[in-house]
């Protein structure tokens, strides 16, 4: 027998000790602790308790007008779309327990598909599980190794990710700036793959993208173009397709991103684009082929929405006119906002720093009215920001309620 | 250009960008000692790509740490 087998394990002097792989955590983990320990509500922690609907719901014991979230079209409560979620439920079961290319196709996937190259127009639609997969799956797949990819820096993490994912060399452009996007694509060596990456609208500040520029400067240079158009769908544009579609250039761009989880109402993702080959995606596409397609009722939820879309105008309407009555009110209260003029149903106001925009947060989640605390690294230029999105089942009464909130948040707060 | 010429190039293109006057060696680190943030690097690569007509992805970014680093990569890049 050996003699190490019956020795008593021995306490190791371990260098380092008390480190693990959890010890890259540790600054986030005292940020958030000295954030808390003030007596300050967890902004990262809210629970809805109850929804009532598009506009309302129980948080943290509170009747709380909600103002961040991305309902912006209202659609979660509408009775047809409810409607078909449950029809699907009864007819195809909760799960479809594969992957779209095996046993996960149903007819609701199908369905939905349908719906959406009827609302863009375009020929073919792919649907995903979320749209983080919808981004990871076509950008890592388009681009690989030695094609370039060409984005804006303040694109969305999912953007970013699916660039990690397919090795293409990433050249980042300063935000919304024409020229030096154009010097990088004009740099790039010849006979190289390119692709442009652009949002229609940025989620943090709410500003739009001069797509009518880019675009026309990326196919100068030889370029395809994907848009993500997560936060415009539904809104922007006359039919809803987008800021591609306001500005005139959806028939430029090769591909549009998009999500369920915004003005659908639901949850999922999709790439909808005219290319000729764009069904072979549906084999090569990784985050598309291993996971599991969306259960029946989501796809059913999100078709019936869609094609409700198309016939948003008066929703549009009445939407545009909450994000410019919120975006004047907030400005005459002398709040600082992120964009000059309201250009989405995002109005984002910057705060002077974390420590008074979680103070506001709390004060503001106290009145009554929730909005989303964001900061950095999620932010540009490292700012914290309080960021409001708009329903279009606000009504004006409401949208006046929240003025007055944010007035005597602002005040207790001592930043208006 | 050589590398001497380059090395020369870079350090007046640095100088905006070193706020606290950090004597600059071939070790000097731009996170540790220079303490840049994303947006700084953004805006110095920036820069550097429109002074010597190059690109330098992120890829390529990554494996640069320090001084010594930019200027070998930015020398070999613009005589490419």
């Amino acid at each position: 027998m050996s003699e190490g087998i019956s020795q008593p394990d021995q306490p190791q002097a371990i260098e380092g000790e008390g480190k693990d792989l959890f010890s890259k955590f540790d600054d986030v983990i005292a940020l958030r602790e000295g954030l808390l320990s003030s007596g300050q509500e967890d902004p990262f922690n809210l629970v809805m308790e109850k929804v009532l609907s598009p506009t309302r719901a129980i948080c943290n014991g509170r009747d709380t007008i909600l103002l961040g979230t991305y309902n912006y079209m209202g659609m979660t409560f509408d009775p047809d779309v409810v409607e078909a979620g449950k029809q699907a439920l009864a007819d195809f079961g909760t799960g479809t327990t594969g992957s779209r290319v095996l046993n996960g196709t149903y007819q609701g996937h199908k369905e939905v598909e349908q719906a959406l190259m009827d609302f863009y127009e375009m020929d073919h639609a792919m649907v995903f599980s979320t749209g983080y997969q919808a981004n990871l799956g076509i950008i890592s797949t388009i681009a690989g190794k030695g094609d370039y990819i060409v984005l804006d820096i303040d694109s969305h993490a999912s953007i970013w990710d699916g660039c990690a994912l397919g090795q293409a060399e990433v050249v980042p452009f300063k935000h919304n700036d024409i020229e030096a996007m154009e010097k990088r694509l004009k740099r790039i060596p010849e006979g190289a793959g390119k692709l442009v990456i652009l949002e229609g609208v940025y989620s943090m500040l709410g500003d739009v993208a001069p797509l009518t520029e880019m675009v026309a400067v990326a196919k100068k240079y030889g370029a395809m173009v994907l848009v993500d158009e997560a936060h415009s769908m539904g809104f922007i544009g006359d039919n809803g397709r987008g800021v591609v579609e306001d500005a005139g250039v959806i028939d430029d761009v090769d591909f549009i991103i998009g999500t369920f989880s915004k003005s659908v109402g639901t949850v999922g993702g999709f790439c909808v684009s005219n290319h000729p080959k764009f069904e072979i995606m549906r084999l090569v596409c990784r985050p598309y082929v291993f996971t599991a397609s969306l259960p029946p009722s989501v796809v059913a939820t999100a078709c019936t929405s869609i094609r409700k879309l198309m016939h948003g105008s008066n929703k549009r309407a009445h939407l545009w006119e909450n994000s410019k009555a919120l975006h004047k009110g907030l400005k005459d209260l002398g709040f600082k906002l992120g964009t000059e003029e309201p250009q989405s149903a995002i109005i984002a106001v910057i705060m002077p720093d974390l420590e008074q925009g979680a103070q506001m947060w709390e004060a503001l989640i106290q009145g009554g009215l929730y909005v989303n605390l964001a900061r950095p690294p999620a932010t540009p230029a490292n700012m914290t920001l309080l960021r409001c999105s708009l329903c279009a089942e606000h009504s004006e009464e409401e949208v006046g309620e929240i003025l007055s909130i944010f007035e005597q948040a602002g005040k207790q707060v001592g930043i208006i | 250009m050589d590398r001497a010429e380059v090395d020369t190039k870079i350090r007046s293109l640095i100088e905006p960008f070193n706020k606290k006057g950090v004597t600059i060696t071939e070790d000097t680190t731009f996170q540790n000692d220079l303490e840049f943030d994303s947006l700084t690097v953004m805006d110095f690569v920036a820069e550097i790509e429109d002074e010597f007509d190059i690109i330098i992805s992120m890829n390529q970014q990554a494996e640069i740490e320090n001084y010594g680093q930019l200027v070998d990569a930015v020398t070999k890049l613009q005589a490419d």
